[in-house]
């Protein structure tokens, strides 16, 4: 445990010496939301205010974009002989991988906060108590902890940093077939499966729900089975490929 | 309680394969308590691989392999505990201060907040880094970056250290600089296992040599005793041209230390007095027109090594051995 804060710290420190990719990992979920709401909001009708609606979604993306920013990190590491030092002083693929997962939730709650922000300022109008936000939070910290392991074992598996950055596309474009940008019933019929199923959807509809007091039903729960699923193949995928690259 | 007079490194019988391409074939190494060891090869002669087991980081197929009287493989824990790799790629974060860096690792190896800061203050200063100790490590130099790494390697005071060629890239002063540390360290009673393409090197550091080639000690000894190996000197002829010198190859009876057919120079093991060295000019050159010019010097490191090796020491290519596996 330990051993993970002080990689946790190392993670942290390097990451504040690389101001472009925070920023970077802002300035998009903030602009996407400008255009969505600006430019393409007019002329999709959700039935209330558009801000309002595609809030949720962009949290969503805002995450997952963040967190696939730890395969990266992970890819240059592993190029370094910094792995193999602390592996000959005997720490292990869990922590080493654990820091980098700490320093992502980390970075990726304040790109969070400013996208949330943002969005205040331009029209977003929540309607959550207290208790409704803390669950929201909760859940989207699931969702961070779950990618960012994910991420770190598509950073094990990637051979360079550009190869890596494949996967924060990947995870980019997964909310767009989703509820995140327009009602699922608008899309077309072959679609539908995929959109209601895939592992974003519930996330965005629990978000939704808790922001603005919609009921609930069974989706907050499916959103955190998908991230417990993830996290638990991501931390045993993860723990082998990293025995499997270091030997 | 173990016993106390075991080495510092214990292999005996060390192999590891690659798939079917075996790397190591049955190595035996020591290094005693507080002596300094040089592992000489060519590239893929399985240096940076034997270098990987003995600091835990790979785990033998066959053999014994004690560090600090532990085994690497049943004792993993106390071994890590015993030893510091420093290794061919900069363990560093170019992105971290100097004294980021060695709180790192200080914390890493249990020390605690005020231990490690304490430590990495000591250990900047006696690597002369204390005034760029608050620098971020992508503005230091390649000298510098090598002895922040090496302190990084310092901060848990092991008692066996590895280094995998600690000076290759470095500028004449810096490897100095870097050879005064490892004699201090070695003085104070650190044993020492260090990679090395530079004969130099092992002859200025090491108290023995163990030369590695295809996977298996090829010779081990004083550099005194290896360069006597060679013969204590050496001839070395120049032949008049390509015909002569091929004339030459065919005509001689003795062992040839060395062969280098685009300057027309061969070498010859020799006991150095004049006596020997008439008779070897008579037999080579019975005509006596072949010859144009001869030099007698002393064996160095790497007359032992192209013996052992048929191959310069920093020669790149023309091994017949494959690359290791670069773990990057």
């Amino acid at each position: 445990m330990s051993e993970a804060l002080t990689l946790a710290g190392r993670c942290l420190r390097m990451n504040r010496r690389d101001p472009e990719a925070l920023f970077m990992a802002i300035l998009l979920p903030v602009a996407l939301m400008l255009v969505f709401v600006y430019f393409f909001g007019g002329a999709i009708d959700t039935g209330s205010a558009y801000v309002t609606y595609v809030v949720p979604g962009l949290l969503v993306l805002c995450a997952g974009y963040g967190s696939a920013g730890t395969a990266m990190r992970v890819t240059e590491d592993m190029r370094t002989g910094v792995v193999d030092r602390f592996r000959s002083m005997g720490v292990t693929g869990t922590p080493m991988l654990a820091g980098h997962v700490a320093a992502s939730v980390v970075r990726n709650i304040l790109a969070t906060a400013m996208v949330l922000s943002v969005a205040l300022l331009i029209g977003f109008r929540p309607a959550a108590d207290p208790l409704a936000w803390l669950a929201a939070a909760g859940l989207l910290l699931a969702y961070l902890v779950a990618v960012s392991w994910l991420a770190a074992g598509v950073g094990l598996l990637a051979r360079t940093p550009e190869g890596a950055s494949g996967f924060t596309f990947f995870l980019m474009f997964l909310p767009y077939p989703s509820s995140a940008f327009v009602p699922i019933e608008t899309m077309p019929t072959w679609l539908h499966g995929f959109a209601e199923h895939q592992p974003v959807t519930p996330l965005i509809e629990s978000l939704r729900a808790l922001l603005l007091d919609e009921p609930l039903g069974s989706a907050p729960w499916t959103a955190l089975a998908w991230c417990g699923g993830i996290l638990l193949i991501a931390v045993a995928a993860s723990n082998a490929l990293f025995r499997f690259r270091t030997r | 309680m173990r016993q106390p007079p075991h080495a510092a490194v214990e292999v005996q019988g060390l192999s590891k394969s690659y798939g079917d391409h075996a790397v190591l074939r049955s190595v035996d190494l020591r290094v005693e308590q507080g002596g300094v060891l040089a592992l000489l090869g060519p590239n893929g002669a399985g240096k940076t691989t034997t270098v990987r087991v003995l600091t835990t980081l790979t785990d033998p197929d066959a053999g014994s392999v004690r560090v600090a009287g532990y085994d690497v493989v049943t004792e993993r824990r106390r071994a890590q505990r015993a030893i510091s790799l420093t290794g061919q790629f900069a363990a560093v974060d170019e992105t971290q201060t100097g004294a980021e860096n060695l709180w790192t690792t200080a914390r890493l190896a249990g020390l605690t907040r005020a231990a490690a800061r304490r430590r990495a203050a000591e250990l900047l200063e006696r690597f002369a880094l204390t005034d760029a100790g608050g620098r971020l490590v992508r503005t230091y130099s390649g000298g510098m970056r090598r002895r922040l790494d090496l302190a990084a390697g310092l901060v848990g005071e092991p008692r066996v250290l590895f280094l995998d060629e600690p000076t290759t890239g470095l500028d004449p002063r810096s490897r100095r600089q870097l050879w005064e540390v490892v004699r201090e360290l070695a003085a104070a009673g650190t044993a020492v296992l260090l990679t090395t393409q530079y004969l130099e090197e092992a002859d200025q550091l090491a108290d023995r040599v163990a030369v590695l080639h295809g996977g298996r000690i090829a010779a081990e000894g004083t550099p005194e005793e290896l360069k006597a190996s060679a013969g204590q000197t050496v001839l070395e002829v120049t032949a008049a041209d390509a015909a002569a010198f091929a004339r030459l190859e065919a005509r001689t009876p003795h062992p040839v230390a060395h062969r280098s057919p685009e300057t027309l120079t061969l070498s010859f093991p020799t006991r150095g007095d004049a006596r020997h060295l008439r008779t070897l000019l008579d037999e080579l050159d019975p005509g006596r027109d072949e010859i144009t010019g001869f030099s007698v010097r002393r064996a160095t490191l790497d007359d032992v090594f192209m013996a052992l090796t048929g191959a310069p020491a920093t020669e790149t290519t023309g091994t017949t051995d494959a690359k290791e596996p670069s773990h990057v």
